[in-house]
């Protein structure tokens, strides 16, 4: 069989250790009981008697425990019920997403009181109704245990308690009196909070407010004053491009607004046999990101010669500059590719660059104004606010703080301690300021070097409002009683600037007095946002800085190796490190969880670890197989740390690429766990030391020295585990070829099925080519198609499958024994050109199968068939066998090899077994407070029963009810699961197929007819799943089309293949 | 207990018979009758005096003989200038909300029934009817004589089978005992193995269910004087059971919107416990005003309240997905399916066995209210069965069940 789609070194050489592990799928020998002897009663890995005491035991324990009385369950009615509240009925409020200058619309579903689940906004023009993966999990972070729980003062050794605001709100007012503030926050785009924040700077003469960006965007809003006389970020259009060209911007991932920009994007990406067109993205960078794996064209570079590339582009564009000559064919093709492009489709371009560096985003601007994309796809009309921090004024305030001019500095929303690329420097200059106030929600770095915390509401249980786009505003409202004794940042200045007036009230007149009127503040506060007429306007470009920022830009200094700081999907900038979804989410592209990690090329890992995971069927397997990595040291700007190396196909050859986010400590490290927190605890290690000040902005790239050391490190990666054994399951075209012929693309597919039917003397493959009998779904049967165009693997679906069905967190040692619970996984599949590879990104969760295998193999009947076409799982008759599991073709059936959530009503049975150190996070989610966060409406799964996707079922139920309490059958189309909810680009769509007017219907059968395929559907197996092929604009090869000839890579694969099976 | 169920037998039948004479005298009366079931029955009772006053001869007493229809209109705005209306709010502490709902002849009717009232008369309760005989002891003895009886037999038998051996002069071995027969033991013993194994698999069976649970509670609510006498609908305190997925158990608050007006009971129901014990109605009530922080004298809540701490009946595994709005909305089902006669209950207990089979036997026997195309009957959700509906259309089916609808697979009550 061809091996086109590979997801990891041992498939693509099918190894034979690959081929023992993909059949070997439970990895026995990593069971729990694995210590417990070396050779037993028949080899057995549990002896004998150990087995008899067990049950011997469970069979006592079962009896005792049914033979007790029944305990006596109280039921407490309010005393006196809120009008609003229907217990039993969730309540839906519009509110915003607030993290360090992101903005997300969204709507918080609230039951009985609590929020336990976060959804897009619809009504925003901006994100579509998109969520981001940290958006989705922002919910848990209000049950965080870590949260400080009342406004402390640190008396030298510890943090005392104080017992009032009253006296909290006289001792500040004590110390700050007639001294000169300075204000230390995140970028903070909310209008009412910069006029409270101005009022409260005019009663402190000489303060100032400082916005600090853990990430910085200072290049672009310097480089922007200097082309357009604007500090600021305009919006961009990503939906009126038809070309676009990012210079190692991760703007589907991590740049700017990735939720809004994927929402753009997607527009122009859904290509249908009718409408054969979609935008081309071509992407240079220097390591793999999730941007530039969903995009047609890639092309690597060294970090160095970012300015090249862009100066070459700028002069091939017909600017007048010198530009340097670039290394390598593929670079100078790609440049020219780029150009060609940009040439042909000016006022319809846009380039994107994710620099920091000033002089570069200059010389963007100039290129954009070449491309006629000022007041096209770049929209002055309307600026962007997320980020707004210039580096120099950080610079300014450690000075300040060192020389003493800077004597009360309050702090909120920013963490520098950590993020801060020389943390000491901050830190030693922040013990000196007198007065230092943290408004911070943890005990964080910075926090525990303040001499006040005075924690703030989470934003779940705050007023607010952002004004993400100028004139574009989102409202806040609190959807929960405050859980501790904070106070809202707001409500502190206003206190302390002598205000009586309380932050709601302010809030509530600040917006009626905008608004003019309270109804339409109430209706603003019901939408969630106030959005003005769509307008778009170019600037006044000057072009003087040009020739300078030329110049400064030329002289990048290049190395043998270098280093890319970037950040994940998941992780951010770190301030959400503590939160366990986000930390076991996979890496879009790395598929690692828990863990940072040194992301190098298989050229590299030959040239420094010795390791031919591509030439060498032995090193690759031995690289692969288990999970301890090689250590490598990274040596940058005076620094060093060791990391594990991951090697990842697509990265530059010379470049290694470690994420931020990670490494969270405190000052005392025993600490960590307490103040930062269990999931935060030891999880990677801290990349910010690496980045470094030109002395105008941060740099995120540098020159490298990279040394291997003989230590490993095990990482918890998940893409190897649920193969599916090289089967084709993913269809792939260009879109020359789709135009021409739109049917060429599943011509395989269709030709198999065909076949089968066939075979069977048959005409209809569903009926006929099988022995079983089909069976009629009378009334709704529920189907759900996946656009893999569109799906850029932003993993915010992950998340959000978690919240709302209870999937439990397993901690990394779980994930390396294989035991993660995620009912949807994003399977990452490489293919093509092995040094520079495209990536396919394939959501895969139930198929639903009508003719499903696990549902053959159940012994006592758990899992069996719906009238309405869903698999069920029912968890109270499943007796874990796992045959089912073994049976299923996708492997997606999840076991619950302990109790995660708490749900046992034997409290022994959350001991671990013996021989098994458990992390502190697998039982993590049986805290009471953590526990508010679970849907109560999804049963909380117990040890020893298998689980899996269920179509969220809860909301179909729910949604039925709706439809047919109004007597009204079209209601069930607004059905919405988790995963398509959260979808910034909407690629999943779902519903009733039987109703011909639905989205799903229309897709399969009219307007994607020529692109939809099941996968494994040779199996027979009828998935009510269906994915969409993937289109790429590109003029390459595509690797699931017949083209006569293979390409020089196929054939070297081909020749791994033979030596496997002469090997075997 | 079988004495206490020909009670409820008989009640339901006199209560029957009381509806039905009432029901024929005329239908404006009846009309009134349900209007004010329906709307004012929580506040108001015809012949006395309860949060708010009775209704009998209210025109005769007001100022004026339709004062009454601007009263009901526009309270808020009268009892801050009508004089008959202030005395009202003194006497009762509180006035009614409008009730723009009501037409003016529904009002009409209203007062026409009251004025026409006559109290139910009281049968007494469980008059004549055997006491329930159980014949299963009688059965019992009978099949222990008869066994004593074949078993004397079959040791007579083998005793004159001995004589007659001895007086043939046939040799045979010593009998034995039958207490060491095998055969009489092996049969004891696989009679014993059935009768416990039943019994156990029954007892296993029966774990966890609570059927006929009747805890105490922290106040004695009697549902009997509530639901029964008084007439409350059920959704009035247990009105989550329309929307929601629970029927909430009332708020405090709720209670009192009747309780601040009405201090000592004054029923003629018995107020009794399951153990014969008497309960005195007032004492009830004033636990209730300890609870909401009421002072009966002032008429304000000066204390602080505290949420009463029911015990709580009717208990499903955390496992199982039951929504009362769908069986009350979408399936109209009484409350009294699933919860029995609530209305002849003083306390609360558990009538229905609330285990799996009685679900699904339920489920499998309820029609749903299935949409007919021709007539538009039924509720419009179900056109998207169409294969059903050309099945009764072409005579193949003639109803469908709740269990035709997938009301019977583990995934819609187990998520």
């Amino acid at each position: 069989m061809e091996k086109k789609y590979w997801q990891s070194f041992g498939e693509l050489n099918q190894s034979e250790s690959f081929q023992q592990k993909a059949e070997n799928e439970f990895q026995e020998q990593l069971l729990p009981l694995e210590d417990l002897d070396d050779k037993g009663l028949l080899d057995a890995k549990s002896p004998r008697r150990d087995f008899l005491k067990y049950l011997g035991f469970s069979t006592a324990a079962a009896t005792l425990a049914a033979s007790c009385e029944m305990p006596v369950r109280k039921v407490v009615p309010y005393l006196k019920k809120p009008e609003s509240l229907i217990p039993g009925v969730a309540n839906y409020y519009a509110s915003t997403y607030i993290n360090e200058g992101d903005v997300l619309p969204v709507i918080v579903k609230q039951r009985d009181g609590r929020p336990i689940k976060i959804e897009g906004n619809d009504k925003s023009t901006i994100t579509g109704g998109g969520t981001s993966a940290r958006a989705q999990a922002s919910v848990l972070d209000l049950y965080d245990t870590t949260r400080l729980r009342y406004p402390t003062q640190n008396d030298g050794k510890d943090f005392k308690e104080i017992p009032t605001f009253d006296q909290l709100d006289k001792a500040i007012g004590e110390k700050l009196a007639g001294k000169p503030v300075v204000l230390l926050t995140s970028t903070l785009n909310s209008p009412s909070t910069t006029q409270i924040i101005t009022e409260f700077l005019a009663k402190y003469p000489g303060s100032r407010h400082v916005q600090y960006d853990a990430i910085s965007y200072s290049g672009m809003l310097l480089a922007n004053e200097a082309c357009y006389g604007k500090k600021a970020i305009p919006s961009y259009h990503f939906d009126n491009a038809k070309i676009i060209v990012s210079i190692g911007a991760d703007f589907l991932g991590t740049w700017l607004s990735p939720v809004e920009f994927a929402h753009q994007y997607s527009t122009n990406r859904k290509v249908s046999a009718e409408k054969p067109q979609m935008s081309r993205h071509i992407h240079f960078e220097s390591n793999l990101s999730l941007t530039g794996s969903n995009a047609d064209d890639r092309i690597l570079h060294k970090p160095s010669e970012k300015a090249a590339v862009a100066l070459n582009i700028l002069a091939k564009l017909g600017g007048s500059v010198t530009a340097p000559a670039l290394s390598g064919k593929e670079l100078n093709d790609g440049v020219k590719l780029a150009v060609d492009q940009l040439n042909a489709h000016k006022g319809e371009a846009l380039v994107v660059c994710g620099s920091n560096d000033v002089n570069l985003q200059v010389i963007v601007n100039a290129i954009n104004e070449l491309i006629g994309a000022n007041g096209k796809t770049i929209n002055w009309a309307v600026t962007s606010n997320y980020r707004q921090g210039v580096d120099a004024d950080i610079n300014t305030l450690i000075n300040d703080m060192n020389s003493g001019a800077a004597s009360a500095v309050l702090i909120y929303g920013a963490n520098p301690v950590y993020t801060y690329y020389d943390s000491k420097k901050f830190a030693d200059a922040l013990k000196k300021v007198p007065v230092s106030i943290s408004f911070n929600a943890t005990m964080d770095e910075t926090t525990e070097l303040c001499k006040y915390s005075v924690p703030a509401h989470h934003w779940l249980e705050s007023w607010g409002d952002a004004e993400p786009k100028t004139g574009y505003y989102s409202l806040m409202q609190p959807t929960i009683n405050p859980l501790f004794k904070t106070r809202a940042f707001q409500a502190s200045l206003l206190k302390w600037s002598g205000s009586a007036v309380e932050y709601d009230v302010y809030f509530r007149d600040f917006w009626t007095k905008k608004l003019t009127t309270t109804e339409a503040y109430f209706q603003a506060l019901q939408e969630g946002v106030i959005e003005p007429a769509p307008a778009v306007a170019a600037a006044t470009y000057n072009n003087a800085p040009l020739a300078d920022a030329v110049a400064k830009a030329s002289a990048a200094k290049a190395g043998k190796y270098e280093l890319v700081i970037y950040q994940k999907v998941s992780m951010g900038s770190g301030n959400q490190a503590n939160n366990p979804w986000l930390q076991e989410l996979p890496d879009p592209i790395s598929k690692v969880t828990w863990d940072n990690y040194a992301m190098i090329s298989p050229a590299m890992a030959k040239a420094i670890l010795g390791k031919d995971v591509l030439g060498s069927q032995r090193d690759g397997d031995r690289y692969e197989v288990t999970p301890e990595k090689p250590v490598i040291t990274i040596k940058a700007n005076g620094k060093e740390i060791s990391l594990p190396a991951l090697i990842i196909p697509g990265i530059h050859p010379d470049v290694v690429a470690i994420a931020v986010g990670y490494g969270r400590q405190s000052a005392n490290k025993e600490k960590t766990k307490e103040n930062i927190g269990m999931s935060a605890n030891g999880a990677g290690l801290n990349a910010y030391p690496f980045v470094s000040f030109d002395g105008t902005s941060l740099r995120y790239s540098a020159v490298a020295d990279i040394s291997k050391t003989d230590n490993v490190y095990a990482l918890a990666q998940t893409q190897v585990h649920g193969s599916s054994e090289s089967r084709p399951v993913i269809y792939e075209t260009s879109l020359a070829k789709f135009a021409k012929d739109p049917k060429q693309v599943l011509e395989e597919a269709t030709h198999e099925r065909e076949m089968l039917t066939a075979a069977s003397n048959g005409e209809d493959f569903r009926k006929d080519a099988t022995i079983y009998p089909d069976y009629v779904k009378p009334g709704a049967k529920w189907g759900m198609s996946i656009d893999l165009n569109t799906c850029t693997g932003c993993s915010a679906c992950v998340v959000a499958c978690t919240a709302e069905n209870n999937v439990s967190v397993v901690g990394k040692t779980q994930v390396i024994r294989a035991h993660e619970m995620h009912w949807l996984r994003i399977d990452r599949y490489f293919t093509g050109d092995i040094s520079n590879p495209d990536v396919v990104f394939q959501p895969m969760m139930c198929q639903h199968c009508d003719n499903a295998p696990c549902e053959n193999v159940c012994p006592v009947a758990a899992t069996n068939h719906s009238s309405e076409g869903l698999n069920q799982m029912t968890y109270n008759r499943c007796i874990g066998t796992r045959y089912c599991a073994n049976n299923c073709p996708f492997k997606v059936r999840r076991f619950n090899w302990l109790d995660y959530n708490g749900s046992d009503s034997f409290p022994d049975n959350q001991d671990p077994l013996i021989g098994v150190d458990l992390d502190e996070v697998t039982t993590q989610m049986n805290d009471d407070l953590t526990r508010m966060v679970l849907n109560p409406d999804v049963t909380v799964r117990s040890r020893g029963v298998i689980e899996k996707c269920s179509f969220c079922v809860q909301r179909l139920q729910e949604n039925k009810l709706i439809a047919k309490k109004a007597e009204d059958p079209s209601l069930i189309r607004n059905v919405k699961t988790a995963c398509m909810q959260a979808c910034p680009t909407h690629a999943i769509s779902f519903g009733n197929v039987n109703d011909k007017e639905s989205d799903v219907y229309k897709i399969r059968n009219i307007e994607q007819k020529d692109r939809t395929f099941y996968v494994l559907e040779q199996l027979h197996v009828l998935p009510n799943v269906s994915y969409l092929a993937k289109v790429k604009n590109t003029d390459r090869h595509v690797s699931n089309e017949k083209e006569e000839g293979g390409e020089h890579e196929e054939g070297k694969k081909e020749a791994h293949a033979e030596a496997a099976k002469e090997h075997a | 207990m079988s004495r206490y169920r020909k009670i409820l037998k008989a009640a339901f039948a006199s209560l029957l018979l009381v509806a039905l004479v009432s029901f024929s005298n005329n239908v404006l009366a009846a009309d009134g009758e349900a209007l004010f079931k329906a709307n004012c029955a929580s506040c108001h009772k015809p012949d006395e005096d309860a949060t708010g006053p009775m209704l009998k001869g209210a025109r005769k007493r007001e100022p004026s003989p339709d004062w009454v229809y601007k009263w009901v209109y526009n309270t808020n705005a009268m009892v801050e200038t009508d004089p008959y209306a202030k005395a009202l709010k003194a006497k009762y502490g509180s006035v009614m909300s409008s009730q723009n709902q009501l037409k003016k002849d529904e009002i009409t009717a209203i007062l026409d029934w009251a004025d026409n009232y006559v109290p139910p008369v009281k049968n007494p309760a469980g008059g004549g009817g055997e006491p329930a005989t159980d014949n299963s002891l009688l059965f019992g003895i009978l099949t222990l004589i008869l066994a004593l009886v074949a078993f004397i037999l079959l040791q007579v038998n083998s005793s004159l089978r001995k004589l007659s051996d001895e007086k043939e002069g046939v040799l045979r071995s010593e009998p034995v005992p039958f207490y060491r027969n095998k055969a009489y033991l092996m049969t004891a013993v696989i009679a014993l193995f059935c009768f416990g194994g039943y019994k156990t698999i029954n007892a296993a069976i029966g774990l966890g269910r609570m059927k006929n649970y009747q805890p105490e509670q922290p106040i004695y609510y009697s549902h009997k004087v509530h639901a029964g006498t008084n007439q409350i609908n059920c959704l009035y305190c247990h009105s989550g059971a329309q929307d929601s997925k629970f029927s909430n158990i009332p708020s405090v608050n709720v209670c009192m919107n009747c309780h601040k007006g009405i201090k000592d009971y004054k029923g003629e129901d018995k107020l009794v416990r399951e153990d014969g014990s008497p309960v005195n109605g007032t004492a009830e009530i004033q636990k209730l005003y300890a609870y909401a922080g009421w002072n009966p004298d002032t008429k304000t809540y000066d204390k602080p309240g505290t949420p009463i701490e029911w015990v709580k009946i009717h208990n499903l595994p955390d496992h199982v997905y039951f929504n009362h709005s769908q069986h009350i909305k979408v399936g109209k089902q009484q409350c009294q399916t699933c919860h029995g006669p609530i209305q002849e209950m003083g306390e609360v207990k558990q009538f229905a066995e609330l285990s799996m089979g009685w679900c699904i036997n339920c489920h499998r026997e309820t029609k749903v209210d299935f949409y007919n195309k021709e007539t538009g009957a039924g509720n419009k959700f179900y056109s998207i069965y169409e294969k059903f509906h050309n099945d009764i259309k072409n005579g193949k089916m003639d109803s469908v069940t709740v269990e035709k609808i997938g009301g019977t697979e583990c995934q819609k009550c187990h998520y």
